[in-house]
């Protein structure tokens, strides 16, 4: 009888030590279709075989260039997406080819929080409805502790319990990021992943929420995986830094290592071109300009996908796709000709 | 010595909106001397990108330039009319602007826009234009040019597009050029191939650069002076080295230490900028930044302060360092 509303069980017990994520072998696919019939004729390539580890507590940045396939890996590891290939393992148990109520029971361990904080929330519901709707999903709380418990999350983001009733064209885009981040933590969720959750804010505001989220993580033990293009953002706030390049993980290391010593020479351009705001150490910096555009991913290149653009690229470069190594401990790339 | 190329005195811009009138810019001032580069930072809703469109005469109802002169090459611009405005506008000061896909037109070919401010400011026939546009666009560092010219704008990738829309602005050779945030919608290793192409036009054409971003690092690397805005006006200005060594206004002090930095050795929490950006209609009394500042005195709170010399090189509009207090090492 007790089986029967279980919650689902692990396969084998899954401890802290172990990463809290494990993905292997990850792609997501995007159909192309043209012509008349709209038949599909071709795959985005969007995420392309990716492992990648999370530790529990730990921020893994995810950085790269727009059209890399850092969203999609980032949506598709919460299961936002169905994955094409590969397995994500969360907490010890595959979770690619969950659906129905199991899914339902992983909304509550993985949330997000979105870029845009004008389009991610419903302009027709008031705070108090956008921080308690996922209590309302999964039955967590209902009349008068729903309210308090809304009240609670407003307060730990920030935010004036009092503005309950208010709608968000009430506020600015930091408090709006505010209200998303409130309804992100409404499951107490144990893995966020953070999509671009600053780019569209002011410069002088985007402080305020960077130092929020990790005053967050160290409350709740959270476990983040932060998505963005500003590599100092992402170094700031990460334990350890992937970089992305058409749907590929190109080099993993923890930030200041990726800074002092980037071993994919996609990295060291990417570091190279990242402005600095000081005028005495941009003068003598040495850029690596990179030449021309991004690949197509409906039809990426042979080998290793980064040859076409890369100053160091080799015949051998096209000819065999090259895998992620170590680099020391804590340090992969993927490259034949890695920097020194 | 010749005086400065572009000279904007007491500029206010208005936008008149059933809500209130927002000053999107109250009374800027500055130079531009020939061949300069400056930067205009701030953050939405300064006024930097209002204060490049009345320059550039483009401000449209509910806005209107209430007050102010906006001088080149001795006349004021902002009382030509229209059409004598129009011989100015892309000749003499040419703008591009941040979305280069909205700002090229879908419908034509990429050569025959580029080519258009020659037909329309030289005479030049639709051959000829044609032709010149090619080779700006080659300069721009767009491969195959003469066939890259007969493709339309979404052919092009976003990089593509700006350099496109930089052709543009070049063709006519224009003495100044206003890039209002040229970069933020592309990607880091596209940024820093256009501002390459930027520096590069400074520097052999001789064009003064009028930069605007909110991007304090592309500032550092580009511009030899800068210019802080903060709701609607000046709050500080002086050659770029000394701003970001020594900021003499309280809000440029905080802006450089709340961004995190790439080359930052150790971990250590940011210090963000309290409370929100001021609303523009209903701005605050005394500095539009007092209630925000951690140096104010009582005297922010009634008083605006002018901008005034502070330090050998800098002006600053603030009260406390005017008085000769020093902000704190960051």
């Amino acid at each position: 009888m007790p089986e029967t509303v279980q919650a689902p069980t692990l396969t084998r017990a899954w401890t802290a030590a172990e990463p809290i994520l494990s993905v292997r072998g990850l792609k997501k696919w995007f159909p192309v279709s043209s012509g008349v019939l709209q038949r599909t004729t071709a795959h985005v390539h969007a995420v392309d075989g990716v492992d990648l580890d999370i530790m529990k507590g730990e921020t893994l940045g995810l950085v790269g260039e727009s059209g890399c396939g850092k969203s999609t890996l980032g949506r598709t590891v919460i299961r936002l997406l169905d994955p094409t290939a590969g397995t994500i393992r969360f907490k010890g148990e595959d979770i690619a080819r969950k659906h129905g109520g199991a899914l339902r029971s992983l909304r509550r361990e993985m949330t997000m929080i979105f870029q845009d904080p004008y389009a991610s929330l419903d302009p027709r519901q008031t705070v108090g409805d956008i921080v308690g709707e996922p209590l309302d999903i999964h039955g967590l709380a209902r009349g008068r502790a729903r309210e308090d418990r809304i009240r609670e999350l407003l307060n730990v983001v920030g935010l004036n319990p009092g503005f309950i009733k208010r709608y968000p064209h009430e506020f600015s885009g930091g408090q709006r990021q505010r209200i998303g981040i409130a309804r992100a933590l409404a499951v107490e969720p144990s893995f966020i992943v953070c999509d671009e959750p600053i780019s569209a804010l002011d410069v002088s505001i985007q402080a305020q929420i960077i130092n929020l989220l990790e005053r967050l993580q160290s409350k709740f033990n959270l476990t983040y995986l932060f998505i963005a293009h500003d590599l100092s953002v992402v170094k700031h706030i990460s334990n350890r830094v992937a970089v992305m390049y058409l749907g590929k993980v190109m080099e993993v290391a923890p930030g200041s290592e990726l800074y002092r010593r980037p071993r994919h020479p996609y990295t060291g351009s990417l570091l190279s071109a990242i402005p600095i705001p000081d005028p005495l150490i941009e003068r003598g910096r040495e850029r690596v300009i990179l030449q021309g555009d991004v690949a197509s991913p409906v039809n990426p290149p042979s080998g290793c996908r980064f040859r076409t653009r890369c100053p160091r690229a080799q015949p051998h470069c096209a000819e065999e796709e090259p895998p992620l190594e170590a680099f020391g401990t804590e340090h992969q790339a993927a490259c034949f000709y890695p920097l020194d | 010595m010749p005086g400065p190329l572009l000279g904007v005195h007491d500029l206010k811009t208005q936008f008149f909106t059933p809500e209130g009138v927002v000053k999107a810019v109250d009374g800027v001032s500055f130079e531009l001397n020939a061949g300069e580069t400056l930067g205009i930072v701030g953050e939405s809703g300064s006024g930097k990108s209002v204060t490049a469109m009345s320059i550039m005469r483009l401000i449209s109802p509910p806005g209107r330039i209430v007050e102010g002169r906006v001088l080149y090459d001795g006349r004021d611009l902002a009382k030509l009319s229209e059409s004598e405005m129009q011989g100015i506008r892309g000749e003499s000061i040419a703008m591009i602007f941040q979305d280069p896909m909205t700002s090229l037109n879908p419908v034509f070919k990429v050569g025959w826009q580029v080519g258009e401010p020659l037909m329309l400011h030289r005479g030049e026939s639709k051959a000829k234009a044609f032709a010149s546009a090619v080779s700006v666009l080659a300069k721009v560092g767009i491969p195959s040019p003469g066939d890259r010219a007969r493709d339309y704008p979404h052919h092009f990738s976003g990089g593509m597009r700006q350099r496109a829309m930089i052709a543009m602005g070049l063709t006519t050779t224009p003495k100044v050029l206003i890039a209002d945030e040229p970069t933020t919608a592309l990607d880091v290793t596209i940024q820093a191939q256009i501002l390459e192409l930027l520096r590069t036009v400074n520097r052999e054409f001789g064009t003064a650069t009028i930069l605007i971003t909110h991007n304090l690092g592309v500032v550092a690397g580009m511009c030899e002076r800068v210019m802080v805005m903060y709701a609607g006006k000046v709050v500080e200005s002086g050659p770029t080295e000394d701003v970001f060594a020594h900021p003499t206004h309280p809000y440029t002090w905080s802006l450089l230490r709340s961004i995190p930095r790439l080359d930052a050795e150790r971990h250590e929490p940011l210090k963000p900028i309290e409370g929100l950006p001021p609303d523009l209609i209903d701005l605050p009394s005394g500095c539009a930044f007092h209630p925000r500042c951690p140096f104010a005195i009582e005297k922010c709170s009634r008083d605006v302060p002018p901008l005034n010399r502070v330090g050998d090189s800098q002006l600053a509009a603030c009260w406390v360092t005017q008085s000769g207090t020093e902000l704190p090492h960051a």
